[in-house]
């Protein structure tokens, strides 16, 4: 019989699941994060015009990724929660908030200390840096709303509908250079356009840190919806307590 | 050991630092907050006799 990713809304099908994947996924984001961050820090050269600066490459790019994809993750959960009212989809989306707003704090503290030497300022209201900000306290404003609302259905509503009009942002974050096409912020680094890429020397040792930060969000995203899903639990065993 | 890094060595090691104690800060909460929860649902369930994984 054709197994069905809806199987995996069960809460005992996730955990047995992500108990084989989260070591797995764990080990991963190690291994590519000590390799890329070595390789990029200590084998590649300076560039030619930002210097030793362009070692920041391998922590701004993948992070900066990481939270766009981060966002639309927590949207497609939030979207399945809507429709299919499965309670993993909504915790999977809650434990992600952390996690994307961790990885946007990186994109911009890196971004600020890049920019200061290349641009002669840490911050510009430049197209990509503001929707990046604004994304920030998106993410922000999604965890808060998950803590300030106590009915955890009610919660989770309205945390994807707040998703729901945040992902406005993400996209801009993303393609905020190519719709005003102003602003100290270059284009994209990578592209599936071989053209537009990095030279090859940065180019694969950015991917392999790419790898383990999608391994990376995978790991915690797993873990912290384990966390998720045991919380529900300890909640409806004390509650059956209370009634009894 | 750390290559020369010439004029932007404080920009770099500043990036590097913040990134790793941003990210090691957040795996560190998730360990932390999942182990306390497990134990939590670990004593719940011994109270009430039962244990379903």
């Amino acid at each position: 019989m054709a197994m069905s990713i809806w199987e995996y809304a069960n809460p005992k099908k996730f955990m047995e699941t992500s108990s084989i994947a989260l070591p797995w996924a764990a080990g991963g984001a190690l291994l590519c994060l000590i390799v890329g961050l070595v390789w990029g820090f200590f084998f590649t050269p300076d560039d030619y015009k930002q210097g030793s600066t362009v070692k920041i490459i391998y922590l701004h790019v993948p992070s900066a990724l990481m939270a766009i994809n981060a966002w639309l993750m927590m949207l497609a959960a939030s979207l399945i929660w809507l429709v299919r009212r499965h309670h993993v989809s909504a915790l999977a989306a809650k434990a992600a908030g952390p996690v994307g707003l961790t990885f946007t704090l990186v994109a911009l503290v890196t971004g600020a200390v890049w920019g200061q030497p290349m641009w002669g300022t840490w911050w510009a209201w430049d197209p990509r840096l503001t929707s990046f900000l604004i994304l920030a306290l998106f993410y922000l404003g999604y965890i808060a709303l998950w803590q300030a609302v106590e009915n955890p259905d009610t919660a989770a509503d309205l945390t994807s509908v707040l998703c729901i009009v945040g992902s406005v942002f993400a996209v801009l974050s993303r393609y905020a250079v190519n719709f005003w096409n102003q602003g100290l912020h270059q284009g994209a680094s990578l592209s599936l356009d071989k053209e537009e890429n990095v030279a090859d020397v940065f180019y694969f040792p950015l991917l392999v840190c790419i790898g383990g930060f999608v391994l990376l969000f995978l790991t915690l995203v797993l873990l912290r919806t384990r966390t998720e899903i045991r919380v529900r639990r300890v909640q409806a065993l004390l509650a059956r307590e209370r009634m009894a | 050991m750390i290559p020369d890094l010439g004029k932007y060595a404080v920009s770099v090691l500043t990036a590097y630092g913040a990134s790793i104690a941003l990210l090691a800060g957040l795996v560190a909460l998730s360990l932390w907050r999942g182990a306390r929860v497990r134990r939590m649902l670990r004593e719940v369930e011994q109270r009430q006799g039962r244990s379903d994984g």
